[in-house]
């Protein structure tokens, strides 16, 4: 019995023991762990949305703008319109992947990056904690691409229906290299000179690409359209566009697709997305009322152009604010965008006569313009809060926090934007002007790019 | 034999060549076109640009029959393509000197 006891005793003392022993490498491992299941989760999770956002992002491009402007135009120039939208996806692929994300977003100087990640070199699914600590490298890259895709086709509807498809291709190539890759590093690189979060002089807010994409694609279009001069015909024969029912289409999933864009630049599945994708649908939305109340008044009739017009003004808007301010200033953004645009559409333009075939600069120019000006107004910690003292507290953003002089970043950023896209648009036109000859012939515009550049119909009813 | 030609709004179509089944004339050709007379266009605006359109969709009936029918024909296409409105088109009666029916070479009414 007493042996008995002893021997219970001892096994006791000894699992105690050691038990003892290992308690701390254990508690140890498992917070280690679960330290990794947490990050591995979130890294799913973030992941996850990132590569949805990516998709959505080229079906903005293709088929949402390819159909949104394919529309617009004429029968006879439908494909090549959407070739302009579809080649992008292929060439800016290709030169995104040689140098464009190394001049965009490795380290360089304050106006372009360096050559770190030249041919891809080094990125990999491991994060890059600079941008996006939770996803893989790559997944970033992917979805810095799509905008590269989208904004050289948003030039597209200043050209449209007279531009030689070569010297298309030579003057999108030159003006990634010399517009978008630059710009985009002064914005979102480490060390850009606009960079708000990563060390810039000037901090300018552009959340998902208001100076980067939308004023540097209108004003370049604004160049182009006069540079390239009036279609044949213009403001002589009618220049109906050939099938709103595809705008339509293009335009609903332009605004589909502008989640990604938007809600996607959080680089995360979190809050902040939340907030973007609300704020870019209030904006949108308001925009579509703003625009139709301008035209209903003024011309009588509230079209379904003009409602799809006002929601791609809008989103234009909200793009740089949509991760800084609340719903309301959403709204109020997009109101304000949809009327601003109406205006500069359908009055400027016919004030000064160029032919911006489809309005790239009406609406994106403009609406980016003043979308980047009203962040420095509506931006607010309390949406986003990454911008810190020392201290941990977080900085006043926008005017409305009392952060006035926020306002004159945005126009410093907005002024840079315009100049680099216009200088740069015109070099971009004259090389390829100088090399391929710019313009089609005006027998190859009468007979349309479709069968003159690409040698095939869209619409082959009888076949 | 006598060719008519009417020209009417596309959406009396239907009407138009039920009623001429209704009196047995078995054969149509139909062509559609666009065109104007009395009725004005209509006024497009596409992002502030304003477009006159003159020329509306029509459909033009062509008709070749014997003479002894053209009243009686002509009468019930009118009434079946008149919505009293203006735009509801004209109808126009020529001459016809021969009809050959291809696959047999009948020539004149028979052809018909």
């Amino acid at each position: 019995m007493f042996r008995k006891i002893l021997l219970g005793a001892s096994a006791l003392a000894l699992s105690t023991g050691l038990a003892l022993a290992q308690a701390p490498a254990s508690v140890d491992q498992k917070l280690e762990a679960l330290d990794a299941a947490v990050k591995s989760a979130q890294t799913s999770g973030d992941n996850a949305w990132m590569l949805v956002s990516c998709a959505l992002v080229l079906l903005m491009t293709g088929p949402g703008l390819a159909l949104f402007y394919g529309g617009l135009v004429r029968s006879k120039n439908v494909l090549g319109t959407m070739m302009h939208s579809f080649i992008l996806m292929a060439l800016a692929t290709v030169l995104w992947a040689v140098v464009g994300y190394s001049l965009a977003f490795s380290e360089g100087n304050a106006f372009v990056g360096g050559f770190k990640y030249l041919f891809l070199h080094g990125v990999g699914v491991d994060p890059n904690p600079d941008y996006a600590a939770t996803i893989p490298q790559l997944t970033f890259m992917a979805f810095q691409l799509m905008f590269a895709i989208i904004t050289p086709a948003l030039i597209s509807g200043a050209y449209a229906e007279r531009i030689k498809f070569s010297a298309m291709l030579v003057y999108t190539t030159l003006w990634l290299l010399i517009v978008y890759f630059p710009m985009a590093h002064m914005v979102w690189g480490k060390g850009g000179l606009l960079n708000a979060f990563l060390g810039g002089k000037i901090p300018c807010f552009d959340f998902a690409g208001g100076t980067v994409v939308h004023i540097t694609s209108g004003i370049s279009a604004l160049v182009a359209a006069i540079y390239l001069k009036p279609r044949e015909g213009y403001q002589v024969e009618p220049m109906r566009p050939h099938s709103l029912v595809l705008s339509f289409i293009g335009a609903c999933l332009l605004w589909f697709g502008w989640f990604g864009f938007n809600a996607g630049s959080a680089l995360g599945a979190g809050g902040l997305a939340t907030s973007a994708f609300v704020a870019t649908h209030f904006g949108a939305a308001a925009a579509a009322v703003g625009w139709l109340l301008a035209e209903w008044f003024r011309s009588g009739k509230p079209s379904v152009l003009g409602g799809i017009s006002g929601c791609v003004a809008g989103l234009v808007a909200i793009t740089p604010a949509s991760g800084f301010v609340d719903p309301m200033s959403a709204l109020i953004i997009g109101f304000i965008a949809g009327v601003f645009c109406y205006f500069m559409v359908v009055v400027v333009k016919n004030k000064f006569g160029y032919d911006d075939s489809l309005d790239a600069f009406g609406v994106h120019g403009a609406g980016g313009t003043l979308g980047a000006l009203l962040t420095g107004v509506f931006a607010t910690n309390a949406v986003n809060n990454a911008l810190k003292d020392p201290s941990g507290k977080a900085l006043p953003l926008g005017l409305v926090d009392g952060n006035g002089g926020q306002i004159l970043n945005q126009a410093i950023g907005v002024a840079i934007a315009l100049v680099l896209g216009a200088v740069g648009s015109y070099i971009c036109l004259k090389i390829a002007d100088l090399t391929c000859g710019l313009r089609a012939t005006p027998d190859q515009e009468v007979e349309g790019l479709d069968l003159s550049m690409h040698g095939e119909e869209g619409y082959n009813l009888e076949a | 034999m006598k060719k008519i030609e009417a020209i009417i709004q596309p959406f009396k179509l239907e009407e138009v060549k039920e009623a001429l089944k209704g009196i047995g004339v078995d054969g149509m050709t139909i062509i559609e076109v666009r065109g104007h007379g009395r009725q004005k266009g209509h006024k497009e605006v596409y992002r502030g640009q304003e477009y006159q359109v003159d020329l509306l969709p029509k459909v033009k009936i062509e008709l070749v029959v014997s003479d002894a029918r053209v009243d009686e024909i002509v009468a019930t296409l009118a009434a079946a393509a008149r919505s009293g409105k203006i735009g509801d088109g004209k109808i126009f009666i020529l001459p016809v000197e021969n009809a050959i029916r291809i696959r047999n070479d009948d020539h004149g009414e028979a052809a018909l």
